[in-house]
């Protein structure tokens, strides 16, 4: 359980960190928190000649949360790629604008490594029940990935290619995450959100998850909707379709239930020694139908507390 | 050809601590086979069983998952941060003997600095929330319960300041 010899350097600057990587090509790694890099590396699965160090950059340290939710169009929320976990758990930014970004940061590991993991280093390593990475796509954002050519952008539903693997060039970086926020919801409508899974332990690897974002009116309509599974595919899955089947509909029983057949429809999942395909194509079902109802019952309970306040 | 050394420059306990590693060299070996500070213990070595666990800055974090290297410039308190300056058992220490949380005692180090970083940030914890603060470190002795008696005799006493 220890890591082959590899040299290791800590730049100052994106930049720098971008042209040593160009340098060393596929013999270099970007490390920032280490959380899935390190047990890679003790393991050997990982035997990088090169470190480069990337967890002390200020470039990569930026929030932004959108100044104003606008009413008419929705906004952007961006996180730079080397904050930590433990960083957007705690800002008062994120829950008020991302709660799904929120509320999946608490399935992310243990305390222990959600203070030294990053946002971008859980989307760059691929895993495929990774909770941010889930989040990311379901919410349809966008990454912004940086070599010594430039900048260039990839929608986070592109970048997952495979298990572990992903659309980042061996020279690239991941410098910042953008979210959509959705709109302000208007006098009558609400949002709600929910995030679920199920593993071994708490803060395990997930077997599957689900997670789902909801705007619900006054009557129960669902007027937007956005959900999706992690961990029953090659890639975490969002499934703007069914978003789109649910829009309009009470969110009545038969229609979650109807969205839930139609998402294990579009699963794709691997058995392995902790669960079988079918037990995983079950979980998703069963999470799929919990995350609606708790979306809806979130969205219910916040347009009541809008009436009350 | 011998491989590369490094210096770090870490504060250990209050005290600082230099020293040239090679990269590879995780911060519970150099802790523990550099400094002789063998309180922390080395369990799985990559990251499941909190073992290991050490503040950084004043923050819980495995110190099998992070290489000394990267430590350079930083604060760590391990175990033996937690003892009473004459040596003898910290308060929460005191706490983990009289609820008998400790049974073979591999897990105790990473449990009791889980324990502590609780605390300081919120002394009087649910049950809940003590279950969640350890949820990292496993234990293959006692069952849990009483480790977590023990954080709440250190909570109920407010030793956990101490």
């Amino acid at each position: 359980m220890k890591a082959a010899p590899f040299e290791y350097t800590r730049p100052a600057k994106l930049a720098e960190a971008c042209s040593l990587l160009a340098f060393h090509g596929p013999d270099a790694k970007l490390i920032a928190g280490g959380q899935s890099l390190v047990p890679m590396m003790a393991m050997r699965l990982a035997r990088p000649a090169w470190l480069i160090d990337i967890s002390r950059l200020a470039e990569l340290q930026r929030i932004a949360a959108p100044a104003e939710q606008d009413a008419d169009q929705d906004g952007v929320f961006a996180v730079g790629a080397g904050v930590r976990q433990c960083v957007m758990e705690r800002d008062p930014r994120a829950h008020a604008s991302l709660p799904l970004l929120a509320q999946a940061l608490r399935w992310v590991g243990h305390a222990q490594t959600r203070n030294r993991g990053t946002i971008g280093g859980s989307i760059v390593h691929g895993d495929v029940s990774a909770e941010i990475a889930l989040v990311a796509c379901v919410l349809d954002a966008t990454l912004e990935l940086c070599d010594t050519s430039g900048v260039t952008e990839i929608p986070a539903r592109e970048f997952f290619l495979a298990p572990m693997i992903t659309a980042i060039a061996p020279e690239q970086c991941l410098t910042e995450i953008r979210i959509p926020v959705w709109r302000k919801p208007g006098g009558n409508t609400a949002h709600g959100c929910a995030f679920d899974e199920v593993s071994v332990r708490h803060g395990d690897f997930a077997l599957v998850s689900a997670c789902a974002q909801l705007a619900v009116d006054a009557d129960g309509h669902c007027v937007r909707a956005a959900l999706g599974i992690g961990g029953a595919a090659p890639v975490p899955l969002a499934l703007p379709e069914i978003g789109w089947q649910l829009a309009g509909t009470r969110l009545d029983e038969q229609a979650i239930s109807a969205a839930a057949d139609a998402a294990v429809g579009l699963t794709d999942p691997e058995g392995d020694l902790h669960a079988s395909a079918d037990y995983r194509r079950h979980l998703a079902r069963v999470l799929v139908l919990r995350v609606l109802r708790a979306a809806k019952q979130d969205a219910m309970n916040n347009l009541n507390g809008k009436r009350a306040g | 050809m011998s491989e590369k050394l490094y210096p770090v420059s870490v504060e250990v306990n209050g005290t600082l601590r230099e020293a040239l590693v090679t990269a590879r060299l995780t911060l519970v070996d150099f802790l523990r086979d550099a400094l002789r500070l063998t309180g922390t213990h080395a369990g799985c070595e990559h990251g499941i069983c909190g073992a290991c666990s050490v503040l950084l800055d004043g923050e819980p974090v495995r110190s099998c998952l992070m290489y000394a290297v990267q430590a350079d410039g930083c604060s760590l308190t391990t175990i033996e941060g937690l003892a009473r300056s004459d040596g003898t058992p910290g308060a929460l220490q005191d706490a983990f003997c009289e609820t008998h949380a400790t049974q073979c005692g591999y897990c105790t180090p990473g449990m009791i600095i889980a324990a502590h970083a609780l605390l300081q940030a919120n002394p009087e914890p649910s049950e809940e929330e003590i279950r969640e603060a350890i949820g990292g470190n496993l234990c293959r002795c006692t069952g849990y319960q009483q480790i977590v008696d023990a954080i709440k005799l250190a909570a109920e006493t407010g030793k956990g300041k101490a």
